[in-house]
């Protein structure tokens, strides 16, 4: 499983190195899942999964963002907060490769994963997206149904599957999702509420058993209920995955990450175009209770965004 | 407690005062206009329809559908070789038309760097072709099936490549407004899952454009199904007394029947030529009908 088939090989999840799980708790009881320890980390990731090195991004002239610095740890929840307009979309999906899609879009610097440069020549962005899964603000379930919408990434990357339903059930379990829809696998996806369409798609994301989980917003088309929920399980999911969020919500970040980076925009002074940059990226008791950056002081605050 | 009341019985006042602008003259006498328009169209068409209804009703027989033409007996003439060379070439035109035409829209949509000028060319044109004399297609389709080298004329794959020819910009840029329908997230969706361009193209965005694809195409047949000027132009027979029986054979087609035999002296002729043209209206309506039925069955919101 590497980018370019015969050339690396890179832990994969769970599979290659094992992570630390200290106090995970007992699995079974929910009321027990739902509680998550306290943690204390060491000031940039030891050991970075995924890194962003002078990255910078253009849409045709536009400079989207500017020379951003970011460090991703294993098992950690990075957030990326700040205005709209500041970049932090566009940095997530540079991470995986999705602003591909976007016509004169065109990324300087290097996002590397596992060491490995992803916007390097030979590097194939589809092999990346297999280990780089993304979640998206709007849930996207596939028109199919709730079974073949798990099965579908499996299918289509060639993953060798002994027992599809088995993997699909683990994939609605990780999801919080199983005791919902075991009933109604064959049905469609469609009749899910929006919560569960969310959470389907993390359940289909994770069954292609990614190394990184990219959400772009997840929650921001979601009621309270259905948002707690989804941040329950991203707190479970930080187990097994590294978990990388944008999100507008501050309180999210604040109750679900274990670092932030804050982003602002800064306005051209001759186009008034606005360039997102990273202004400040710490652990997320820290951007909170004792932020080093007055923008980011006054963000948090609700000075300003 | 009264400094509300009083501001509420203001705006009521004010809401009531003088009459809508809905209703002054001006929008009175444009409403007017369009209704007249409008009436004055179906009326016509009705009018249309109802005379030659009744100018044919004497030969709403099974005679009509089943018998050859005949000059001899012009009250027992009938349209069968019409109607099935009719259906032959349609259905060869389907089967010609529809996987070029989605082809191409999904090239055109889903595949093809829509900054590059000879990409924008062939969509420009594209939408010169489907405004394009259908008589042209014909003349298109007379060289091209002398290029491949048949001489035999009127035969039903010359026909055929006329009129797939002539509905091509019709399914095409149909299928790509149902290929453009889906919404973005179900691709990105699908891309980010690991999947590739034609994977996510094959897998998620054609199934669900079918509906669309499919009504589209059907109304382009529909089209197709009334053409007699490219058939005229491909040499196709009007007078056929036998049944069509493969892509090499003769055939000859309803609206050439039709014409043929509005253009003759025989009265019995003429009324039979009405009969048929409610024949041929019935055909056209049925292909309309599936594809709104297909598309109301189908129809997804996101």
């Amino acid at each position: 499983m590497s980018l370019r088939p015969g050339t690396f090989t890179v832990p994969q999840g769970t599979g290659g190195v094992a992570p630390p799980v200290p106090s995970s708790p007992t699995p079974g009881r929910l009321e027990e899942v739902t509680e998550h320890e306290e943690r204390t980390l060491p000031d940039l990731p030891p050991d970075p999964v995924m890194e962003a090195l002078d990255l910078n991004v253009f849409y045709g002239d536009f400079h989207a963002v500017h020379k951003v610095n970011l460090a991703f740890g294993r098992n950690e929840i990075t957030a990326l907060i700040g205005p709209s307009g500041c970049g932090k979309s566009t940095v997530l999906r540079c991470l995986n490769r999705m602003n591909d899609l976007v016509p004169g879009a065109r990324v300087e610097g290097e996002v590397t994963y596992h060491g490995q440069d992803i916007y390097a020549k030979h590097v194939d962005p589809i092999a990346v997206r297999t280990h780089i899964g993304m979640v998206f603000q709007k849930p996207n379930p596939f028109p199919k149904s709730i079974y073949d919408n798990i099965a579908y990434g499996p299918r289509v990357t060639g993953m060798k599957v002994d027992d599809m339903d088995a993997l699909v059930e683990r994939s609605l379990r990780h999801a919080a999702l199983w005791d919902e829809v075991k009933d109604k696998l064959k049905q469609s996806a469609y009749g899910l509420s929006g919560g569960q369409q969310q959470r389907l798609c993390i359940a289909r994301t994770i069954a292609t058993q990614p190394d990184v989980i990219l959400m772009d917003e997840p929650c921001s088309a979601l009621d309270p209920i259905a948002t707690a929920r989804i941040e329950d399980l991203m707190l479970s999911l930080r187990e097994e995955y590294t978990i990388i969020i944008v999100t507008h919500n501050m309180q999210q970040a604040a109750r679900v990450s274990d670092r932030t980076a804050f982003f602002t925009a800064m306005p051209d002074e001759t186009t008034g175009n606005r360039t997102g940059l990273l202004v400040e990226f710490n652990q997320t008791a820290k951007i909170f209770s004792n932020p080093s950056d007055p923008r980011t002081e006054d963000y948090i605050s609700g000075r300003f965004g | 407690m009264s400094a509300a009341y009083a501001t509420a019985a203001r705006e009521t006042v004010t809401l009531s005062a003088g009459r809508s602008r809905d209703k002054d003259l001006r929008s009175l006498v444009f409403l007017g206009a369009l209704w007249f328009s409008l009436l004055f169209g179906i009326l016509v068409l009705l009018v249309l329809i109802l005379t030659t209804a009744v100018k044919g009703a004497p030969r709403f027989d099974m005679a009509l559908l089943t018998d050859y033409s005949s000059q001899l007996f012009p009250e027992r003439t009938g349209f069968r070789a019409g109607i099935l060379g009719s259906v032959w070439v349609m259905l060869a035109t389907a089967a010609l038309a529809v996987p070029l035409g989605i082809a191409a829209a999904l090239h055109l949509e889903e595949f093809a760097d829509g900054q590059k000028w000879w990409n924008r060319f062939i969509e420009v044109n594209l939408q010169n072709l489907a405004a394009v004399p259908s008589i042209v297609y014909g003349l298109l389709a007379v060289a091209f099936v002398e290029l491949v080298g048949i001489r035999e004329r009127g035969l039903v794959i010359s026909g055929a490549i006329a009129l797939a020819l002539l509905i091509l910009p019709v399914i095409i840029i149909t299928t790509r407004e149902a290929v453009r329908a889906v919404p973005r997230e179900i691709r990105e969706g699908s891309l980010a899952l690991g999947a590739t361009q034609w994977q996510t193209t094959w897998r998620q965005t054609l199934p669900a454009a079918v509906p669309g694809i499919a009504t589209g195409t059907i109304l382009g047949l529909s089209r197709a199904i009334g053409e007699a000027a490219p058939l005229l132009m491909i040499g196709t027979a009007t007078a056929i007394r036998f049944d069509p029986n493969g892509l090499m054979s003769q055939f000859t087609a309803l609206p050439l029947q039709i014409y043929s035999s509005t253009s003759q002296s025989q009265e019995a002729l003429q009324v039979a030529a009405s009969a048929a043209i409610i024949v041929l209206l019935v055909m056209i309506l049925a292909l309309n009908g599936l594809a709104i039925y297909i598309r109301n069955k189908f129809q997804r919101t996101w």
